[in-house]
């Protein structure tokens, strides 16, 4: 009975001697809020760069949906229906809030250049429903009233919201999340983890979260696995992580 | 057909050489700031202009435009020197308050620079050529058909000295401890006590330097010159850096030299009606190398860290 | 009123609008002793070009952020196509258009020309864009720079065009008598064309950028790697606003080649591009409006600087290294003018 939406095998991405992803196996299982944990430098973002087409793993496969997604580009990899957030922000810097979550509606914007270039009605439509869509997004994230200012001047934990409303909108079906938490103070944190959840059912997502604050995963991860110098060490429930010998030893016993 | 091969290869590894003179100039800069430095070709071309009116004012060419061994030393140190502080007031008047803005900006200042230099030299010296003073020793010696100019032998030689210079000083000396350092991680070098400002003008006054002695060679050897010899070759001493891998000191000189030996090829191979497209070679090899190795024969790209 | 109407009037006002002022400006209004204005004919038709030049160059170098300096190449392709088609194949395009009153010919003809010639610095677009593009900011700007130059060397060993000569009585073509009615068509219209041009030119780039190709384009500028995470094939995005940018220098260069009637490869060098990205620089990078500001005052400079025309180069130069470093960003920034703008605040877009 398993649906595995998002499925590696061995997957593995050597830079230069440097093994930084090591024959990894990751299964999360559709409509799944999985997390992936590890300590700083355990190679959690270099595999949302594999999963993302960033980079292109030196062995073993990836797959979305079926899909095999090696060799193809971010882009592409993003029209299969899986979107991001970044651990070092990335948003469009002089765009406003609201184009910022605009832009990444084109992805499923309807009009052709000629449209745009005559201004058609199908041009219209499909500007108008990027703008409706692009509010209702914001507006789930409390960033509507924002949304003519200029994204790089909001405050650091509405940046990191921004992000998910954008990648949000490219309506995808996988969403992986780096750190979406990362400077935010603990009220925020929560608040944010029970967002993350409450999105997961409105828009059928599956969700893949990176952190390194384990009481955050923990809270609202159904699944979670730890990896360490590029290896999984332990997969499992929470439940099960919490008492893993290997974890707590590698993970909990250092913090 | 030997013959012509191993004239065309003489004519290149001169060539070559100036090439590499400058290609270093670009390399360097680049090294320390990410910085095209545009108007690299037109420092040496203030270079040539710089020995042209030295050779004047001291009297060191002889009626007849001729000059001995000793006086083009003389020339070209006095070169080296102007050149030398032109690149440094050019680092600190135009790039050095645009440092701190998008790389674009520093690109658009060098080609403002470039252009300044170009037509201001056209105001200063006047648009039509000049004749740069000949050897007194110009010989030829011919080995069959193969012919070898004493200046090509001068070419390769001061070059390969300045190059073997230059090595020592990155590679020997404290100074070139701290421009490696600064080329490696400019922030961490500010932040390890290197006085950067100090280092970025030094490279350009080495650069510079460097350049200017390549535009005393070349007028030696091509005695006409003008304000605008300096475009299409620090163009092509650019693509020689390019080439080499950009950044990287021996990849320039490798660079060069390539550069300079595919050039006389052409001019060498090509038929005569397709001899205007030499000055292609450069640009064709340049393409080609940005489609297949961008990073150049020795040089390395980072990739962005996402 | 229904939007096609709208549009329809909006199309014919301007038409008209245009038609009117090139009637005043080139033969003046006898009863009112207003007098034909030669002189500004000439300079505003060099500012309708410019600014062509410059709204296309900024798709590119504004908008996408990716920097471009081999502008003059691609005007010379559509500028040497456009005068090639005029040259060799009016003579032939008005025989069959015969039926036609004239104007209407010359002005089919016309159009056949410069649009041979939009397609063909498009197609050069395509073909330097697609391998170049995948590459970083100077990179770019250095193959731009080099292929402009092959462009010019290229066309420099063409003969049929002229090579070092120039090409001239491009409108009158290789007839014995030569046939001047083109010419003295041009004469009478060229102002309008232009204009007409720079207006089109304008609303295709308006239109563009503000829509989802827009922000497409501008996410690129602003962090290509979120954007290609975002969806957009930054590849083909760039590929795509360096076509269109290229095709509509094609057009500013067909049209210079008509109004000039003589091309010379001199009017196409690496010096050109660097003025119409002065003309960018100066107004601001990704303003339509910076852009035509820009257009405009570098175009009139020169005929103020007229006794100083040695050092015109000199004081441009100086110019551009100054407002790098002064205000980076140029005049109006990424802002644009409008007439409710000029009252009350400014728009970003």
């Amino acid at each position: 009975m398993a649906d595995s939406l998002l499925k590696t095998n061995k997957a593995t991405i050597r830079f230069g001697g440097l093994v930084a992803v090591n024959e990894m196996n990751l299964d999360v299982q559709r409509g799944q809020l999985f997390g992936l944990i590890g300590p700083n430098g355990a190679g959690k973002t270099t595999i949302f760069n594999l999963l993302t087409g960033v980079y292109q793993p030196t062995s073993g496969d990836i797959s979305v949906d079926g899909v095999d997604i090696r060799g193809k580009l971010p882009c592409e990899i993003s029209a299969l229906g899986v979107s991001r957030t970044f651990q070092n922000i990335r948003l469009f810097a002089d765009m406003t809030v609201l184009e910022n979550v605009k832009t990444a509606c084109h992805l499923r914007s309807k009009q052709s250049i000629l449209d745009a270039v005559f201004r058609t009605k199908k041009h219209q439509q499909d500007e108008q429903e990027q703008e409706t869509f692009a509010l209702e997004l914001l507006e789930i994230f409390k960033l509507d009233h924002l949304k003519h200012e200029k994204s790089t001047s909001l405050p650091y934990g509405s940046q990191r919201r921004l992000e998910i409303a954008r990648a949000l909108a490219t309506r995808p079906k996988l969403l992986l999340l780096d750190e979406p938490a990362a400077g935010m103070n603990p009220q925020e944190s929560v608040d944010l983890m029970k967002l993350i959840g409450w999105i997961r059912d409105r828009f059928e997502l599956t969700i893949l979260l990176v952190e390194h604050n384990m009481k955050v995963v923990m809270g609202i991860c159904e699944r979670i696995q730890v990896v360490e110098y590029g290896q999984t060490i332990a997969v499992g429930t929470p439940h099960e992580i919490k008492t893993d010998k290997r974890v707590i030893e590698a993970y909990l016993g250092s913090a | 057909m030997l013959q012509t091969f191993i004239q065309q290869i003489i004519n290149g590894l001169a060539l070559g050489s100036i090439y590499a003179l400058i290609a270093l100039g670009y390399t360097m800069v680049y090294g320390v700031l990410r910085l095209i430095n545009f108007a690299h070709g037109d420092v040496y071309m203030i270079g040539a202009f710089v020995g042209y009116y030295a050779a004047q004012k001291f009297g060191i060419a002889s009626a007849s435009g001729q000059i001995s061994f000793g006086g083009a030393l003389i020339l070209m140190m006095t070169a080296m020197m102007a050149s030398a502080s032109l690149g440094v007031v050019i680092e600190r008047f135009a790039y050095r308050p645009v440092r701190k803005y998008p790389r674009l900006t520093s690109l658009i200042t060098a080609i403002g620079v470039s252009l300044l230099l170009e037509n201001g030299g056209q105001v200063l010296f006047g648009a039509d050529p000049k004749f740069f003073p000949i050897l007194n020793s110009a010989v030829t010696y011919t080995f069959g058909s193969v012919t070898v100019r004493l200046t090509d032998i001068i070419i390769v030689v001061v070059s390969v000295s300045l190059m073997v210079l230059l090595q020592t000083i990155v590679l020997k000396t404290k100074l070139g401890k701290a421009m490696r350092a600064v080329s490696y991680n400019l922030d961490a070098a500010k932040l390890m006590g290197i006085n950067t400002d100090f280092i970025i003008a030094f490279t350009f006054a080495l650069g510079s330097a460097l350049a200017a002695a390549a535009g005393i060679l070349v007028s030696l050897s091509f005695p006409k010159i003008d304000p605008l010899i300096g475009v299409l070759t620090g163009l092509k001493a650019f693509v020689a850096a390019v080439l080499g891998g950009i950044g990287n000191i021996t990849g320039a000189v490798l660079g060069g030299f390539l550069i300079g030996i595919a050039e006389t090829m052409a001019a060498g191979y090509l038929p005569q009606s397709l001899n205007s497209y030499k000055d292609a070679v450069a640009f064709a090899i340049l393409i080609l190398v940005l489609l297949f190795k961008p990073a150049g024969l020795m040089g390395s790209v980072a990739p962005e860290k996402v | 009123m229904p939007p096609l109407v709208k549009k329809l009037l909006w199309s014919l006002g301007t038409v008209g609008i245009l038609l009117v002022v090139n009637q005043v400006m080139v033969n003046g209004i006898g009863g009112y002793g207003i007098p034909a204005q030669d002189y500004y004919v000439r300079v505003l038709t060099l500012v309708g070009i410019s600014i062509i030049a410059a709204v296309s160059l900024n798709l590119i170098n504004g908008y996408t952020g990716q920097f471009s300096i081999g502008h003059a190449g691609f005007m010379a392709v559509g500028g040497y196509t456009a005068a090639y088609i005029s040259f060799y194949y009016g003579a032939g395009i008005l025989n069959t258009l015969q039926g036609l009153p004239l104007p209407v010919a010359l002005t089919i003809r016309l159009f056949i020309s410069l649009l041979i010639g939009v397609v063909f610095s498009a197609l050069a677009g395509f073909v330097v864009g697609m391998p170049s593009l995948r590459l970083k900011g100077d990179y770019l700007a250095i193959v731009t720079l080099g292929f402009g130059e092959i462009i010019r060397i290229i066309i420099l060993s063409i003969d049929s065009v002229g090579g070092a000569r120039g090409f001239s009585s491009i409108v009158q073509g290789a007839t014995e008598p030569p046939d001047q009615r083109m010419f003295e068509f041009l004469k009478e219209s060229i102002f309008f064309w232009v204009f007409l041009f720079a207006v089109i030119t304008v609303v295709i780039v308006k239109n563009l950028v503000n829509s989802t190709f827009g922000r497409a384009l501008t996410s690129i500028r602003e962090n290509e790697i979120a954007a290609e995470a975002m969806g957009i094939n930054t590849t083909r995005y760039k590929v795509i606003a360096f076509v269109i940018s290229a095709g509509l220098a094609g057009l500013a260069g067909g049209l210079f080649a008509h109004y000039d009637n003589y091309l010379n490869t001199n009017s196409f060098t690496f010096v050109k591009s660097v003025e119409v990205i002065i003309m960018i620089v100066l107004g601001g990078m990704g303003s339509i409006t910076g852009a035509i500001l820009g257009a405009t005052v570098l175009t009139i400079l020169p005929e103020l600087l007229r006794d100083l025309q040695q050092y015109r180069m000199v004081i441009y130069s100086l110019l551009l290294i100054v407002i790098m470093i002064v205000r980076p960003q140029g005049i109006l920034g990424r802002r644009e003018l409008s007439l409710s703008g000029l009252f009350g605040k400014k728009k970003t877009v």
